[in-house]
């Protein structure tokens, strides 16, 4: 019996040791993390709940509550709504055109190449684009009042203004949507199909009592995602419509620039509630994804 | 099946309508300058102006810190996870993910309030040390596309056994990285490399409240000031996001031909 228990025991300190430089070689990555993203994050998390002077409180949070900054929220809230089932709806068309609607080759690689670009192609130029086209002095402006005597703007519309941040959102929401269901399309095994199609069913019976219960996973979890990423968003809206659209990124812009809510800590407040409202949809979409990948074996 | 083929032929028809007015109104704004036809003065213009290539260079020089700094930083720990810590390899990997989770600005708040010069680590109280936060901030921000394009890479090559293989060979931990690990996964690199300098080039958020003069806050203030002259830039920033992407493609393209000569 000694003669086995001593030489695990003899091992012991060089595998301490060995066990030390595992984590060793992760320090850096971690340190990193820590400083530059979780420290970073965690301070104005709990600056939300202190006054400037150091004082717990909730005041900051039931601050969040008061009209104009509940606005920005509903405003950022209705856009990042919009331009998610807007890009999920004409992503999924996109990408089922693709998949399934028999399409030559070119067109799928074609659109899937577009996409990542377009998806990349957000910021302040985004905004320049939209202007340039559906601007006042835009492409389509100009062309749709000289030749169909329409006039764009009579109608109330405005680049400047909700549905304008909808329409130039889904540039880089419809290729997002494009590229992550295109393989979740792909996952659709032929064999469903036929074994629904033996069965008796119809096309429409097949897509609702068998293709969308297996994609609506995908489906919704995507459209989260997409509503995430509209949430954060700040350069395009910034350029789009300077500060004239009140939404929540812009609003934070302008408490860090000057502190227009005239207490810091109000700044954290808001700043929690976005990280709360982009952890939730994507802690949603993990879930989502966990369960769209059962049916991906 | 005809009307299927129909439909598809008119959702992409519907996309690319979409897509490409868009572009095309950039580039026929771009043109319009000059009253009495098309022209390329605002692009004479743009690239007239010092201060183009004054942020151009600073942004392309921050992209390529971001890029070497980032890379020294995701590739040596996706290798340690994948070879001595696979327990911490979900832990890593959500790490990576959560600064697609919290905003930019939210991110580069916390900065402002953590690294101000009346703080323990003063980053902001300098132009050097703001500089770095900024680069600090990029190498965070392209941490999600580096991090997977290496770790898509990595899984390709068998690091345990190459790693062997260059011990029992007598290199050491610097060789073995450098000229083991890293040149096997050079196509993850490179992809995570391009789309980082996608990224870079236009960020905006970070390097104005940094006020630091790149590119993505030249844009900005270009956009507020002048008429034609942001179409041309728009036309300009597209083409670098295409030619990143084309680059992106072409290093994946070359990753599928490289494990099989290994």
């Amino acid at each position: 019996m000694s003669t086995v228990s001593t030489p695990i025991a003899a091992t012991n300190p060089a595998l301490d040791k060995d066990r030390m430089v595992d984590w060793l070689g992760i320090a850096p990555f971690m340190i990193f993390a820590v400083l530059f993203l979780i420290a970073p994050t965690l301070y104005l998390v709990v600056g939300a709940f202190f006054t400037p002077d150091g004082a717990l409180t909730f005041r900051n949070i039931a601050d969040l509550f008061t009209p104009g900054i509940l606005s920005a929220y509903w405003i950022s809230i209705r856009v990042s709504v919009a331009s998610a089932l807007g890009g999920a709806l004409i992503g999924f068309f996109l990408a089922w055109a693709v998949v399934l609607g028999g399409l030559p080759t070119w067109v799928r690689s074609g659109l899937l190449t577009f996409s990542g670009v377009a998806s990349n192609f957000a910021g302040v130029p985004l905004a320049f684009a939209f202007l340039a086209t559906l601007g006042r002095t835009g492409l389509v402006t100009v062309l749709l009042r000289d030749i169909f005597g329409f006039n764009l703007y009579g109608t109330g519309f405005n680049l400047l203004s909700f549905l304008g941040l909808t329409i130039t959102y889904m540039y880089f929401q419809i290729p997002l949507m494009v590229l992550i269901l295109t393989p979740a399309l792909d996952g659709m095994k032929k064999e469903w199909r036929e074994a629904a199609e033996v069965l008796g069913a119809s096309n429409r019976q097949y897509w609702t009592m068998v293709a969308l219960p297996i994609l609506w996973p995908s489906l919704l979890g995507t459209a989260l995602l997409l509503f995430a990423n509209a949430f954060g968003a700040i350069a395009t809206a910034f350029a789009l419509t300077g500060s004239s659209l009140n939404i929540v990124p812009i609003l934070l812009y302008a408490q860090i620039r000057g502190d227009v809510l005239h207490n810091a800590n109000l700044g954290y407040a808001i700043a929690l509630g976005m990280i709360v409202i982009t952890g939730v949809s994507n802690i949603l979409y993990l879930m989502l994804r966990m369960r769209a990948e059962r049916w991906q074996k | 099946m005809n009307l299927q083929r129909f439909g598809a032929w008119g959702a992409i028809l519907v996309g690319a309508v979409y897509f490409l007015v868009p572009l095309i109104g950039t580039l026929e704004f771009s043109l319009r300058m000059r009253r009495d036809g098309y022209s390329l003065d605002a692009y004479r213009s743009v690239f007239s102006d010092s201060q183009f290539h004054q942020t151009f260079g600073y942004s392309m020089l921050m992209a390529l810190l971001t890029i070497v700094f980032g890379m020294l930083l995701v590739v040596p720990t996706a290798y340690w996870v994948r070879l001595r810590l696979p327990q911490m390899r979900q832990v890593v990997e959500f790490i990576t993910l959560l600064p697609l989770v919290i905003p930019a600005i939210v991110i580069v708040f916390g900065y402002l309030r953590m690294y101000n010069s009346s703080s323990i680590l003063p980053l902001t109280g300098s132009v050097t040390g703001t500089n770095i936060l900024l680069v600090l901030s990029y190498i965070t921000l392209s941490l999600p596309y580096m991090y997977r394009a290496v770790d898509t890479a990595m899984r390709a090559i068998d690091v345990r056994t190459l790693t062997e293989a260059a011990e029992s060979l007598g290199a050491g931990w610097g060789t073995i990285l450098f000229r083991c690990i890293f040149p096997n996964v050079m196509s993850g690199v490179l992809s995570g490399a391009f789309i980082t300098l996608a990224i870079v080039m236009g960020e905006f958020t970070m390097a104005a409240l940094l006020n630091r003069p790149a590119f993505g806050p030249y844009l900005q203030l270009v956009g507020a000031n002048k008429a034609y002259e942001p179409s041309a830039l728009a036309v300009i920033a597209f083409a670098i996001t295409w030619l990143s992407m084309g680059l992106l493609n072409l290093a994946t393209r070359f990753s599928k031909i490289a494990p099989a000569r290994a």
